[in-house]
């Protein structure tokens, strides 16, 4: 349908569903132009940052867990590496297995539920996944039974998915057995099967034609797909230690979020499952790639719509990390090393599923934290959120307002904003207000 | 009933706190389909775009309340709701961000944002018993997803739930785990704390770090000598008792304790 511009026009969702956490969108349209596109934020504050001071460097992996019930692994691992940075430890390869083999069940965890129960409804014509069983049971069985797979992943090596109890600085308190690993490969080898499928369901949707040309950035590990550790890369070609980028991230206070906006030498830029296939497509395993190309994907993608196809694409990839880790595994590994506290600042970044988490700290000699920096995946990308919603408002501005309202509304589901997380970040040096 | 609809209606809402609890209900794979059938979800942004209009039969309540909006909405949700049952330590306890109640909040809001003017914020997080009647609170940190499909049933059956009120040992010894402050010398909260979460901490060889919260019968007085003969200070027993639920009674009232004593032994030096 056609329809003229008014020259006044609002729209506004209160509550955005299907994302975690509270947040609306606001846009408004003058004379045929986009005057405000907003991602609001009224998530309240908690604080981390602040409480964390005074705290044991060895409470971090519990007490940050809590900042995201969906991806507490991104939050654990980010805390243990920038203290084991300051604390100049370096963690046997037996725990970058398992801590990886964790990440990758938190993948498989949040990937499928994103998008089966939060992004595929909006393709499909639902208000959810519940609504969506009744017409496609057995796309919806699919993907909540890759997602218990990779819930029970994260069981097995954490103890529970929410909030896992097994991380500790150093490692971990407890190795699996292979015997216990085993008894899994059944569901994840189902998994790896139902992934594939689920890249082929996701390329049969239909995608709005939508490009912007954004700044990515990633890990970029010296091997393997980045998950766990890695440089930050930049589709600027730019390859930085994750202190050196850290310190050219500017975080601004705006008054309509509660979460500070995070920008790269001025620019807005994203992180999450775009920026991280467009910048390591060649890190995917084979079996990944060809999915990948057989869905129709180039080795770059900078349509945001498709992040459903790239994610699934990210979930064949978890799940065959996963069995190669399972398949290689032998009793008797070392849990832990001794971590030592010095006085002395640690920077670490880890790939929560819907993007770079980084993480700063300064401890004292007993292992006191004197100073904390947390940034969320969100964050970071709300400047680009925003960017997304103005330049569609502008080219969808005939479509009618409960369609374009809809298309807004899937324009922020697409980077999966895990809002909660996202609210509490701390100011570092840069206030530029 | 409250609406025309032929099971109970049921509505999720969340105030502050981490979205883990309510993830739970997702996580339930295997019994979300049933559940969905036993009851409508009316509201849950969560998971659906259709929001039925209220009352509803049974609100499900995650997060703790830490803003003046959040105090009026909570007050708008008793209104139109049957049952209200709090799932999780920031609605049963105020949860982690209640950390600010032994804080200045106004230097906390200075230290994380640039513009502390654009924040609006109550200078503590209070679990939400405080501000409206609570029909069941459900613990954990997070609540467990097994406890979770069991409240809902009982209140969409009209019966009391079956959770237990005892400690987390009762579970580990049912487990068959190795007492970790026994044969370990590993510090443990475990007989504070109420059982829900099947002992998964001294089964990862760790002690209990009490996440669901101070059992019915404690005795946290009684615990210190014993955590200070396993080589625990009374800073560590501070912070140990100041983690999800740090407001509720029996913990606070410990913390509160080690933390007098000790001013109380600063002085003595000084002295």
């Amino acid at each position: 349908m056609s329809m003229q511009p008014t020259s006044e026009r609002t729209l506004s969702v209160e509550v955005l569903a299907r994302v975690e956490g509270e947040g609306g969108l606001h846009l408004s349209m003058r004379n045929g132009k986009v005057a405000e596109a907003k991602l609001n934020i009224f998530e309240p504050p908690r604080f981390y940052e602040a409480f964390l001071r005074g705290r044991s460097m060895m409470e971090l992996p519990d007490l940050t867990a809590r900042i995201c019930g969906i991806c507490p692994v991104a939050y654990q691992f980010s805390a243990c590496m920038a203290i084991e940075d300051a604390c100049g430890v370096t963690v046997p390869d037996s725990v970058h297995a398992l801590r990886r083999l964790l990440y990758c069940g938190e993948w498989i965890e949040s990937q499928t539920l994103h998008v089966y129960m939060l992004h595929a409804p909006d393709f499909m014509g639902y208000a959810g996944a519940i609504e969506m069983a009744k017409d496609y049971p057995t796309e919806v069985a699919r993907g909540l039974s890759m997602k218990k797979a990779g819930n029970e992943l994260m069981t097995l090596v954490g103890g529970r998915s929410v909030h896992p109890v097994n991380t500790k600085i150093g490692g971990f308190y407890k190795m699996p057995s292979v015997a216990d690993m085993m008894a899994l490969r059944p569901a994840l080898a189902q998994g790896l099967e139902d992934a594939l499928e689920t890249v082929r369901f996701c390329a049969g949707l239909e995608f709005p034609e939508f490009e912007r040309p954004y700044l990515f950035v990633s890990l970029r590990p010296e091997t393997g797909y980045p998950i766990d550790s890695g440089r930050i890369v930049t589709s600027r070609g730019e390859d930085l230690s994750v202190r050196e980028f850290v310190e050219r991230v500017e975080e601004v206070h705006v008054e309509h979020s509660n979460a500070l906006h995070g920008v790269l030498d001025g620019e807005p830029y994203v992180v999450g499952p775009l920026a991280r296939y467009s910048l390591n497509f060649d890190r995917l395993s084979p079996l990944a790639q060809q999915a990948a190309r057989d869905a129709g994907l180039g080795e770059t993608c900078y349509n945001p719509f498709k992040s459903i196809i790239v994610r699934a694409v990210e979930t064949v990839e978890a799940f065959h990390e996963a069995l190669r880790i399972i398949d290689s595994w032998v009793d008797g590994l070392p849990a832990s090393v001794p971590v030592p506290p010095r006085e002395a600042e640690g920077w670490g970044a880890t790939e929560a599923p819907r993007g770079l988490c980084f993480h700063r700290y300064k401890i004292d000699d007993d292992g006191l934290v004197t100073d904390a920096q947390i940034a969320p995946p969100t964050s970071q990308n709300q400047p680009s959120m925003e960017a997304d919603l103005r330049e569609l408002a502008q080219e969808w501005m005939w479509m009618s307002d409960e369609d374009l309202t809809l298309r807004a509304e899937v324009a922020i589901r697409n980077y999966d904003p895990c809002i909660s997380c996202s609210v509490h970040f701390l100011d570092l040096t840069v206030d530029r207000g | 009933m409250t609406t025309t609809t032929t099971t109970p209606t049921v509505a999720v809402w969340k105030f502050a706190s981490c979205d883990g609890c309510q993830l739970n209900l997702l996580n339930a794979e295997d019994e979300l389909l049933d559940v969905a059938e036993a009851v409508t979800i009316a509201y849950f942004p969560e998971a659906t775009r259709a929001m039925l209009p209220g009352p509803y039969d049974v609100s499900i309540v995650e997060g703790s309340i830490t803003t003046p909006e959040e105090v009026e909405r909570i007050k708008h949700v008793r209104e139109i709701s049957g049952a209200l049952i709090t799932i999780g330590a920031c609605a049963t306890h105020g949860g982690i961000q209640a950390l600010r109640n032994y804080a200045d909040v106004e230097e906390y809001t200075r230290y994380v944002y640039a513009h502390p003017e654009y924040i609006e914020t109550l200078e503590t997080s209070t679990p939400i018993s405080e501000h409206v009647k609570v029909d069941f609170e459900l613990r954990g940190c997070p609540v467990d997803k097994y406890q979770l499909v069991e409240v809902i049933s009982a209140f969409a059956q009209g019966r009391r739930p079956r959770i237990p009120t005892y400690s987390v040992c009762v579970e580990c010894k049912r487990a068959g785990n190795i007492c970790v402050p026994v044969a370990h010398g590993t510090p443990c909260l475990g007989p504070v704390t109420q059982a829900g979460c099947g002992a998964i901490c001294p089964s990862f060889n760790r002690g209990c770090y009490a996440c669901f919260g101070p059992q019915d019968s404690q005795n946290c007085h009684g615990m210190a000598d014993r955590l200070a003969a396993l080589g625990m200070t009374s800073e560590e027993m501070i912070r140990a008792y100041r983690t999800f639920n740090a407001t509720c009674e029996p913990f606070q009232a410990e913390s509160l304790r080690h933390e007098r004593a000790r001013k109380a032994g600063a002085e003595e030096v000084e002295a």
